[in-house]
């Protein structure tokens, strides 16, 4: 191609460019949002007039909220709603707990050997949670710890990425704020949860969003360690749902089920949109 | 307390940075070190000259203590949860016949990745991961390419588009899965909505979920290429925003044709992240699990869509489950080919990196 013909040839198609940039990003988008939209919308067909389309319809005409009402009393939704929440904020203050102090170690003590221990640490990171998870899942059910939170929260509460996270937004705060801490006789432990905590306020929000992500999605170790289905979270729920939900194969009860599951993390999505996406740059891994 | 603080800092700055200097000087002499030290702490208080006498003389020791402390919970967490098993997965995948109600076994040696290997349900789940890999690492990382570069060359709508293309990412697996599953699918009274698509076309209905192999396995892959795209698009346009625009300006005035300032240009300034995201890509892909469950259901193995990953878990719990001894031959294996794949990633990424800077 030589240059003149491309000089020719480009003023006129920008905008034909431009529409077909927009053309196809709407075509993504249409394709990311229409499982939600079709979710909605047949959660809000009758149950009668659902199984009667044998062409389905792109809208309905008589919305009914019966499908929300069966999905909270056939089913006991909202106890698995409850059991994620309560999994969820465990594991993640326990985790928070956990990291900030490792972090902090790391950060600003010095002790003999750190180096040596944040290397390993560090190595850690590479260990895949599908090859201890078998061990994992002995360990739990040797401590009679099946079908209890404990034995839900204990594995997860460590992550070595978050507490690497920390440590380094924690040596970012500049040294002399320690060591004036410390000449006033203010403790670690509250220099760290009134000073460093506070000052690197958005990395931990960061952390706390991601495992709350994490948590909430979680399936395959809820799934090894509960077989009551008292002690199911979301995800198990569904699928059990799924299986063995209605009595009877009842989709839109199902998916009214489903937008019930997934309006939590799309609201928070949405109020912390910049926060979420900035954290996950910096350390997501689903992909 | 904060006003206090810099009030502090700002009249101990000085003097304490000029003990930091001298401690730094004297870094290799041990006791000097702790006299300053010493020094500095008998000023701010006799509480901590105390301390000192009960601790003894070596203001390391006390610190170092300290520091074991807030590591402890950390250390404990991750040895009992990834270390100790990381060492016991290696045992089990050796001990023949383990019996997990009498914790007992009878021989030790290889029968248990024979027996993996020989496996055709396992076999099965290393074909389906591979296909699935082959396919969705490319296709995910093209379509996320060009969305990023669709992206970045617009300004009206475009946070608007960002946000939903990432929504994808904060969903449940499960949960979404099950409206891929309604719409793909065939049953006696509808035709399903995908179908009905392809009849408009002119092509005849499949049924996805419990037809060919190959149907299956095509929604298997929209589906993870649906779930895996937010996170590479965002990587990818933070990537493309991230190239400096002064190399655009240059090749404007150059008259650079789009396409060869695309080659030239973006793509090698961006190809650290394009590897990178091969690389997650291929690991993800290979420990896939939960979207093969989304859309067939638990039972795997009847469905014929088991991954490598699944066949861990059903070996481990369920109904075909009890054998740890198979599980963990079948995870070392799993990883022995992530981690095989993954290094020749690096080598060629390494590579290609290292021409391009030539």
């Amino acid at each position: 191609m030589t240059k003149s013909k491309e000089k020719r040839n480009n003023p006129a198609p920008a905008i034909v460019k431009k529409a077909l940039i927009y053309f196809f990003l709407t075509l993504w988008a249409a394709c990311v949002l229409f499982p939600f939209y079709w979710m909605i919308l047949s959660s809000f067909k009758d149950y009668a007039s659902y199984n009667a389309e044998f062409i389905p319809k792109f809208f309905t005409l008589t919305p009914t909220l019966e499908n929300y009402k069966l999905a909270f009393t056939a089913v006991p939704l909202a106890k698995y709603f409850l059991n994620s929440l309560i999994f969820t904020l465990g594991t993640s203050v326990i985790m928070l707990a956990v990291t900030v102090l490792a972090a902090f170690a790391f950060a600003r003590l010095e002790f003999r050997g750190k180096n040596l221990v944040f290397t390993i640490f560090l190595s850690l990171m590479m260990i895949p949670n599908e090859l201890v998870i078998i061990t994992n899942y002995q360990t739990i059910t040797n401590l009679e710890l099946r079908n209890t939170f404990t034995g839900l929260i204990l594995p997860s509460v460590a992550s070595v990425f978050f507490i690497y996270l920390l440590k380094e937004n924690f040596e970012q705060v500049p040294d002399e704020l320690y060591k004036a801490a410390k000449i006033d006789g203010t403790s670690d432990l509250k220099y760290l949860f009134k000073v460093l905590v506070p000052i690197c306020r958005p990395t931990v929000i960061t952390v706390l969003i991601l495992k709350v992500i994490e948590c909430w999605n979680s399936y395959v170790w809820p799934r090894l360690i509960t077989d009551d289905s008292a002690y199911f979270l979301v995800s198990n729920g569904i699928q059990e749902i799924r299986e063995n939900g209605f009595g009877r194969e009842n989709v839109p009860a199902m998916m009214a089920a489903v937008v019930v599951i997934s309006v939590p993390l799309i609201v928070i999505f949405l109020i912390f949109r910049k926060k979420i996406m900035s954290g996950v740059s910096r350390g997501g891994t689903k992909g | 307390m904060n006003s206090g603080l810099s009030k502090l800092i700002r009249k101990t700055e000085k003097p304490y940075i000029g003990l930091h200097g001298k401690i730094r000087q004297t870094k290799g002499d041990r006791l000097k070190t702790g006299g300053i030290e010493r020094l500095t702490k008998y000023v701010s208080g006799s509480i901590i000259i105390m301390n000192f006498c009960l601790l003894g003389e070596d203001g390391m020791k006390k610190n170092s203590l300290k520091a074991w402390l807030y590591l402890l919970p950390a250390i404990l967490f991750l040895g009992v949860f990834l270390v100790y098993p990381l060492i016991d997965v290696v045992v089990y995948s050796f001990e023949q016949g383990y019996n997990s109600a009498s914790q007992s076994y009878f021989g030790t040696g290889i029968y248990n990745f024979s027996f993996v290997l020989h496996d055709s349900y396992f076999l099965q789940a290393v074909k389906n991961t591979f296909i699935m890999v082959i396919i969705t690492v490319p296709v995910s990382t093209g379509l996320a390419l060009l969305i990023s570069l669709g992206l970045s060359s617009i300004k009206k709508l475009k946070e608007l588009y960002q946000t939903i293309f990432f929504l994808p990412y904060v969903t449940n697996t499960l949960a979404v899965g099950l409206v891929f599953m309604i719409l793909f699918r065939k049953t006696e009274y509808s035709e399903g909505l995908v179908n009905l698509l392809l009849n408009s076309f002119g092509m005849t209905s499949v049924d996805f979920i419990d037809g060919p192999y190959w149907a299956k396995m095509m929604v298997l892959c929209i589906y993870t290429v649906w779930i895996v795209l937010p996170f590479k698009i965002l990587i990818l346009t933070s990537a493309l925003a991230s190239v400096n625009k002064d190399y655009y300006s240059v090749a404007k005035l150059d008259g650079t044709s789009p396409s060869r300032t695309f080659f030239r240009i973006t793509l090698p300034m961006i190809s650290p992240m394009i590897f990178y995201l091969v690389i997650t890509g291929f690991i993800g892909a290979f420990k896939s699990y939960s979207d093969a469950v989304a859309i067939f259901g638990t039972q795997l193995n009847e469905a014929g869509m088991n991954t490598m990953v699944g066949y861990v878990y059903d070996m481990l719990y369920g109904k075909s489950g009890g054998y740890p001894s198979y599980a963990s031959a079948a995870a070392l294996i799993l990883f022995s080919i992530v981690l095989t794949i993954t290094c020749i990633n690096l080598l060629v990424s390494r590579k290609t990196q290292s021409k391009q800077e030539s």
